[in-house]
């Protein structure tokens, strides 16, 4: 097993960690957006979604473990990554321009990554690590949006994770090894429109819930 | 035709041989004809300097024709300078205006020491080729050229890897100071031909671990690389090199 560990701790070894668990959590936003959209079928569907989810039992158990092993790797490397990369430059430039590589997105990666982590742990708090049964989880959703405070947080979130997907998506593929002039295009426009969906799609529930329902 | 001729005002930094510290200094370039390459600027700068007793700007050249790789530097924060695919040797004069100031730096990273002024020590590029970026010729009567066949796609995409002249660029223009697009094309241009297979997983790892131990940083895939690389090297030799890694290490 100690090649295992060994080749997960080069330089490319660890952009593998993260293009992988990076893909796993594009999937897991897929999902979440889906599930999420029964919102705008209203309360009833909304809940009837929210009760079918959590009479999976183990499977969702599974899931979230998954997830929370993912985010320790993401989170993890992604940090000794900032450092090393970091220290890989100890003198900066006094004038350095983009000669047109870098994007909002690719040069706020760790930035982006870490209000989105925040966001997780007050997202989990808000819905997840309260008791739900006081009240239904769709009377808790518009609670929260009735806050203006907390819509600003979750629009800063969402926009975060756009443009956290919109360099993350494409990056993992390029880090598979995935990379031809053929598709490549493709998948670049494939990463926009996923990140759009992400922030038109979430972005929208707080919206809906204030001015439609 | 009578060349056109400007003046500049440069901000270049100066570190003596030596020295752990350096700082900018400001000269005035006059007069300079715009058919002047940015190195043959630097000459007449310099000429100036020894004429009033003062040290020259020291920096690297060798071939002034784009094909060695000795030169570059660091141009209002752009790696060898903006134009495209061109080494600063081959960076004309005429692509600045006249009363520009210019901010000329050299390569920074952990892996590039600076010795003296714009001349940062590139050699840890040679210990990643030590590494592994070759292939074991043993001895014996000369191979027939054509012995093996080698499709023209094949050799074409080996090419384009090849035709990279070590100078560094990429590593100065990264954000994270990785050499993976050096590294990407050395990889690429040996493990696309059959002469570079039988080495090719064990080239991989031990070049890309030399890598870090040389002090370069991680690829983000900020692509930075490509967009400064003289020779035009794309960031597919990089996905390449994924690939060529993950090979070796996982099949
Ligand atoms: S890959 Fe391009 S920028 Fe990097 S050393 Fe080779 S020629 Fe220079
Ligand atoms: S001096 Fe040879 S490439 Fe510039």
């Amino acid at each position: 097993m100690n090649w295992f560990f060994e080749a997960f701790s080069t330089a490319i070894g660890k952009k593998l960690l993260m293009a992988v668990t990076g893909l796993g959590f594009c999937l897991f936003l897929l999902i979440h957006l889906i599930g999420n959209l029964t919102v705008y079928g209203g309360p009833g569907v909304f809940i009837s979604y929210v009760t079918h989810l959590h009479a999976l039992g183990p499977l969702i158990a599974v899931a979230e473990y998954g997830l929370l092993f993912f985010a320790v790797i993401h989170v993890s490397t992604g940090l000794l990554l900032f450092i090393q990369n970091r220290r890989a430059r100890p003198i900066g430039y006094a004038v350095k321009r983009n000669a047109g590589g870098r994007t909002i997105g690719s040069a706020t990666m760790p930035y982006t990554g870490l209000i989105i982590l925040c966001f997780i742990v007050i997202h989990l708090l808000n819905f997840k690590l309260i008791d739900q049964t006081p009240q239904t989880v769709f009377n808790t959703l518009t609670n929260l949006f009735s806050v203006l405070s907390y819509i600003l947080v979750y629009t800063a979130a969402v926009i975060a994770v756009a443009i956290h997907v919109r360099h993350g998506f494409w990056s993992l593929f390029q880090t598979l090894g995935v990379n031809h002039p053929k598709y490549m295009p493709f998948i670049q426009g494939m990463g926009i429109m996923f990140s759009l969906l992400i922030a038109g799609g979430f972005g929208f529930i707080p919206v809906y819930i204030g001015f439609i329902a | 035709m009578t060349a056109k001729t400007i003046s500049l005002t440069l901000k270049v930094w100066r570190q003596g041989r030596g020295e752990k510290k350096g700082c900018f200094k400001t000269y005035a370039a006059r007069n300079i004809s715009t058919d002047m390459s940015f190195l043959e600027m630097l000459d007449v700068v310099n000429e100036e300097l020894t004429k009033k007793g003062e040290e020259p700007i020291a920096f690297d050249h060798d071939c002034r024709e784009g094909i060695c790789g000795m030169c570059g530097a660091m141009v209002n924060g752009r790696a060898h300078g903006h134009q495209k695919e061109t080494t600063l040797c081959q960076l004309h004069m005429r692509h600045f205006s006249d009363g520009e100031t210019i901010v000329v730096e050299p390569w920074r990273a952990r892996a590039f020491k600076v010795v003296k002024d714009l001349v940062v020590d590139r050699s840890p590029l040679d210990q990643l080729i030590q590494a592994g970026g070759y292939i074991s010729v043993n001895t014996g009567g000369a191979p027939d050229g054509n012995a093996i066949p080698i499709p023209k796609k094949t050799a074409e995409a080996a090419f384009e890897a090849a035709v990279c002249i070590g100078c560094g660029a990429c590593v100065a223009a990264c954000p994270n100071a990785s050499a993976m697009l050096f590294v990407g094309a050395k990889v690429s241009h040996l493990a696309l031909l059959p002469q570079g297979r039988p080495e090719a997983a064990r080239r991989v790892q031990t070049m890309i671990r030399r890598m870090t131990e040389l002090g370069f940083g991680n690829c983000s895939n900020e692509a930075e690389c490509e967009a400064e690389c003289p020779k035009g090297i794309s960031i597919v030799a990089i996905a390449r090199l994924n690939r060529e890694l993950m090979k070796a290490e996982f099949l």
